[in-house]
């Protein structure tokens, strides 16, 4: 088999192995690989920008939350239909990631994390501050029958199950292209030497714009879809420790590659609800954040794992996974 | 400055009053400077006379603070650096810059795939890295590579660009003297069709190489000529050659 | 209460408020001066700190003051432990790379919070100040013990300071921050300075904090606000510049002060931190500070 084609198999084997597992998964994790395959996108967006370009941004909640309030709200208080509120929430990332990109891609490593994190905050705040329409960290709940298109209703499971993995696999596909393609050498020639790039006649400013804004498209589409299939949005979206989950789950399932977003969202998914089970079991009286586990993974995962799994996959059997 | 304009006989490359300070010191000093197209010249000076600056200034890794460049007739002073890679000029670093991570392949492709893709890339890859006698390494890891050949993987990333002037930092600084006579020959070669200009502290490869060689000192150029003429000129004896014997002993 | 009085209220809370910034931003300039890494669980020093002093004088009880005191020795001290056991077990096997050192932090704050929370509980609780004193102003009355807060982070920087200017420390912590191979040419053992500065700026961090707590309680999600407004500091006056530090520190708390009495707290978080944001973008160096590079 060609390369080529080794790599369209493996991923599209991820496709139709979550395509099969619908129809064996009991009904409660049924309900986790939805909102895994959702959240992956998520991870699928900024690992596109933290694992292939090398920028290590903090402030991703905020094209999450973009997508999520750009089609939400829409439905919640003007009645728009599913369809444009989803294209919508699309677009208020990319414009978002775009404006912030012209701002924070002056600057650079550290600095840019730290920008990034600022504007990410400032989103977050904004949220809290137009309370009238989003009602801040409570949130909003979008009631069922907006939340119909066509013959498809979103509240049910098969049906969201089935939106979950459409796009998922359109966003797995699409950064299986890009990165593979002159655009996604050119954000790794970047990631290992800027300078270099620079000199060899690319204009790295604008290609770095277009990989965060294709990245803030796609989060934003992971939070549209978050908000129209689970019918909620609240400004816990858009605060710090979302922006640090994908960061998370990039890094668990492996940066730069491919499959590494979905893995590690995946992982991080049942290591939490494991472990919380435990800790409730074992220790009835203690307050249990989710939070506090996040923190021992990454810790644990950059000293002793920093390569994730699909990246030690790479560097020991597969030097061909993309 | 009618005189810059694109003729057939215009310089490749003009600079006019060139200057650039850092704080209060001034690296390149009001550098009038013309290089005919096909030369190869070597820009010599002693330590901090400006000439890393002066062709930072010329790639545009760096903004001047006065004076213009024109190139090929195109007034390229507030051109981006990637922009001027474009027009045909390819700058390649005093410190040995490539992509350790990638294979040696892969470097030389990022150079090409600019202006080639599929088939002619590989095409484009394999001529340059055929040019540097580095071919037979392509799918080694360019970090692994030994210094020398880290070299003239930068040289090949170079004239995979298909430069129309290719700027050489000290690209001999570290080789050693078999590799260095291999240097010049290969800096021959590519001379038949690119323009070249060359940092060098090596007196042996200037003299060997050089058409002309422009002498600066403290950001100025005190001297300029064809080498013998350059060899006997008392000032820049005084500046630079002060101890020739000393220079001409690293070759 | 007329206009003026006002005004004069809010910029003493502006004072206090800054007084304690300006120790905590000193701590996370300090590291990142001399190490060159950002420590994104500074704030946890600071939210350990006053934990910790909540802990410390409830379990000396007698008089307050005898609690504030020890909670003041031993707070610091204990959360300079968690910060050397955090530099030895994790920093420096990260070799201090600044992006593997910022994800490290990420969970480390997460790790602190989660400690926090189940040894010390989702309470906000006060610990008391060790004197009750008011000064009666013509408007108003004022208390001493805020004032005395000013009195002692003043006395606190200019301690560090004279430490990093006029001594031998000092000296080889700046040797160590112009550059780490050549003061380890110099026999300068960097490991040490690095775990030293990273101990001191946590130290400096909970010493803030035990001083807040008699004016705002404890709790185990404190640590964000000094961290923005560290960050904040930091920024404005010039990443690893201390006379930077402490004059914007000056500057961000006595607006902080000043405009969360005037304004909402959210829009005036929201002002201020697009600005900074701006800042960064634009002048990287800092309002005050010189470029660096």
């Amino acid at each position: 088999m060609s390369e080529r084609a080794r790599i369209a198999a493996l991923h599209l084997a991820v496709i139709a192995l979550l395509f099969a597992a619908q129809f064996v998964l009991p009904a409660y994790h049924h309900g986790i690989v939805s909102r895994v395959m959702v959240l992956a996108v998520f991870a699928i967006g900024y690992n596109l920008v933290f694992g292939y370009a090398g920028m290590l941004s903090l402030g991703h909640a905020m094209f999450f939350a973009a997508g999520m309030y750009g089609a939400g709200l829409p439905v919640y208080h003007g009645g728009w239909g599913i369809g444009p509120a989803f294209l919508f929430g699309i677009a208020c990332g990319a414009v978002l990631a775009a404006g912030i990109g012209l701002l924070a891609l002056r600057t650079s490593g550290v600095a840019f994390m730290i920008v990034t994190m600022m504007f990410g905050q400032v989103a977050y705040l904004l949220a809290l501050w137009f309370g009238d329409w989003t009602r801040g960290e409570e949130g909003l709940t979008i009631a069922q029958d907006l939340r119909v298109v066509g013959p498809l209703d979103l509240t049910d499971p098969t049906t969201r199950y089935f939106v979950a993995l459409a796009l998922f696999s359109a966003a797995l596909l699409a950064s299986l292209a890009l990165v593979r393609s002159r655009f996604g050498r050119t954000l790794v020639a970047i990631r290992e030497n800027e300078e270099r790039t620079r000199m060899l006649g690319y204009d790295t400013f604008r290609t770095k714009l277009a990989a965060l804004t294709v990245s803030g498209a796609l989060c934003a589409a992971a939070g549209a879809a978050y908000a129209l299939l689970f019918g909620y949005m609240g400004a816990g979206f858009a605060n710090v420790p979302y922006s640090i989950l994908p960061l998370l789950w990039v890094l668990v399932g492996g940066a730069a590659t491919v499959i590494g977003p979905f893995v590690g969202t995946l992982a991080m998914f049942y290591l939490t609800d494991l472990s919380n089970d435990l800790l409730n079991r074992n220790f009835p009286d203690w307050d249990i954040s989710a939070l506090g586990i996040v923190g021992l993974a990454l810790v644990l995962l950059i000293l002793f794992f920093p390569k994730g799994v699909m990246g030690t996959v790479r560097a020991r059997w597969l030097p061909w996974l993309p | 400055m009618a005189a810059l304009a694109g003729t057939s006989n215009a310089p490749l490359l003009s600079t006019r009053g060139l200057s650039r300070s850092f704080g209060g010191l001034k690296a390149v000093d009001g550098v009038d400077f013309d290089l005919p197209a096909g030369e190869i010249r070597a820009v010599i000076g002693p330590n901090g006379a400006g000439k890393t600056t002066f062709v930072s200034l010329v790639s545009g890794r760096i903004a001047p603070t006065a004076g213009r460049i024109v190139f090929d007739g195109t007034d390229v002073t507030r051109l981006p650096a990637h922009r001027r890679v474009g027009l045909g000029i390819a700058y390649t670093f005093q410190i040995t810059s490539i992509y350790a991570a990638l294979s040696v392949a892969d470097n030389v492709a990022l150079a090409a795939q600019r202006s080639a893709g599929g088939a002619a890339l590989k095409r484009a890859v394999d001529e340059a890295l055929t040019r540097v006698g580095l071919r037979d390494r392509a799918s080694e890891l360019a970090g692994n590579l030994a210094y020398g050949h880290q070299r003239l993987l930068e040289v090949a990333m170079g004239l995979a660009l298909k430069p129309r002037l290719l700027i050489l930092d000290e690209p001999t600084q570290g080789l050693s003297d078999a590799e260095i006579d291999g240097f010049v020959q290969l800096v021959r070669e590519i001379a038949k069709g690119a323009t070249v200009m060359l940092i060098e502290h090596n007196m042996a490869v200037v003299m060997a190489l050089a058409d002309r060689i422009t002498v600066m000192d403290q950001g100025r150029v005190i001297a300029e000529g064809a080498p013998d003429a350059i060899r006997a000129d008392p000032a820049v004896q005084a500046a630079y050659l002060g101890a020739p014997q000393e220079a001409a002993s690293h070759g | 209460m007329g206009f003026g009085p006002y005004l004069l209220l809010a910029t003493l809370e502006g004072l206090v408020m800054a007084a304690v910034l300006a120790l905590t931003a000193l701590g996370l300039s300090l590291v990142f001066g001399v190490m060159r890494v950002v420590n994104v669980a500074h704030g946890e020093f600071f939210m350990l700190g006053a934990v910790l002093a909540w802990a410390v004088s409830n379990a000396v009880g007698g008089h307050p003051a005898i609690g504030f005191l020890a909670a003041l020795v031993v707070a610091p001290l204990a959360v300079g432990a968690v910060a050397l056991a955090s530099e030895r077990l994790v920093l420096r096997r990260l070799n201090y790379n600044p992006e593997a050192t910022i994800v490290a932090t990420i969970g480390l704050l997460y790790i602190l919070q989660q400690v926090a929370l189940t040894f010390y509980g989702a309470d906000a609780r006060p610990v008391v100040a060790p004197f009750n004193v008011r000064l009666q102003l013509p408007w108003f009355g004022y208390s001493a013990y805020k004032l005395s807060v000013i009195g002692f982070s003043l006395l606190l920087l200019g301690l560090t300071w004279f430490v990093l200017t006029r001594t031998k420390i000092g000296l080889i912590m700046r040797a160590t921050q112009y550059d780490r191979e050549t003061a380890t040419a110099f026999g300068i053992a960097v490991d040490k300075v690095y775990a030293g500065v990273f101990v001191a700026g946590a130290m400096l961090a909970a010493i803030g904090a035990v001083l807040v707590v008699p004016i705002r309680q404890a709790h185990y999600l404190m640590g964000h606000d000094p961290l923005l407004l560290s960050f904040i500091v930091v920024i404005i006056g010039g990443l690893g510049s201390l006379r930077g530090t402490m004059v914007a520190a000056l500057l961000v708390g006595l607006s902080d002060g000043i405009l969360s009495v005037f304004f909402s707290p959210t829009l005036a978080k929201i002002v201020a931190t697009t600005a900074v944001a701006l800042v960064l973008v634009f002048r990287p160096q800092g309002l005050f500070g010189t470029a660096q590079r």
